[in-house]
């Protein structure tokens, strides 16, 4: 199984706990004092336009290889911890949580960094794709400029 | 041989999940771009798309990238996870 060989990864359909992801962050970890965490979730509206589900796709495969390299990275830039990212793909809702983000660290500034270097990168490099629908129809969402400069920031 | 996969609005622009291709006549990504291109008018308008992006056995690469027999080549549009 691909979560085997990824432990820090979990892509499914399944939604998500805060609280246990939390308590698997900190559990025989009292070394790190800073635990951060991320959740993202679906909006009710995208670019003026109300929503009403999402779907998610991916690559199976790459995916948990291109999440694998980013947390790499962050390691090798940060002094952190542990690392634990979770993303939803299927039909989700508004409201819904679709990926989480968690880092420790032993202080608070490797943790935030890192998380949000973590999210900007899975942003515009791993194979998730989102389809929106509202009132007006089913569409595959485009890739937004801003992702990419936020990428590129690091 | 190539197994050839496609993704997302790609996937669903082409009415095609996967295939498979002679590797003869293709060094590089850009040549298999080609090839599937000259298919029929609908996917050269589909490879015509500069965003495209393009994955060899699950690593991002660019269309200067060689390719082997065996290998998994990806296709889909720029990614919109998160």
């Amino acid at each position: 199984m691909i979560d085997n060989i990824y432990p820090e990864i979990s892509i499914q359909t399944a939604d998500f706990s805060l609280a246990d992801e939390v308590a698997l962050l900190e559990e025989n970890n009292a070394i790190d004092g800073a635990v951060v965490t991320f959740t993202g979730r679906v909006r009710n509206q995208n670019e003026g336009k109300e929503v009403t589900s999402l779907t998610l796709e991916h690559y199976p495969g790459m995916t948990e290889k291109s999440l694998a390299k980013i947390i790499q990275t962050a390691k090798e830039r940060w002094r952190i911890g542990r690392v634990k990212v979770i993303h939803r793909v299927g039909e989700l809702y508004i409201g819904d949580q679709i990926v989480f983000v968690g880092v420790t660290s032993k202080h608070r500034q490797d943790a935030f960094a890192a998380n949000e270097f973590i999210m900007d990168y899975l942003k515009v490099q791993a194979p998730f794709w989102k389809k929106e629908a509202n009132k007006d129809g089913i569409n595959w969402l485009d890739a937004k400029v801003s992702d990419e400069n936020k990428a590129a920031k690091w | 041989m190539i197994k050839v996969v496609f993704f997302a609005a790609l996937r669903e622009q082409l009415n095609c999940n996967e295939l498979s291709l002679s590797s003869e006549n293709i060094t590089t990504v850009a040549d298999l771009k080609a090839q599937l291109a000259s298919t029929d008018e609908k996917w050269q308008q589909v490879f015509e798309n500069t965003s495209l992006l393009s994955a060899i056995n699950h690593d991002m690469v660019d269309s200067e990238q060689l390719i082997k027999s065996g290998d998994e080549v990806a296709f889909f549009p720029p990614v919109t996870g998160g």
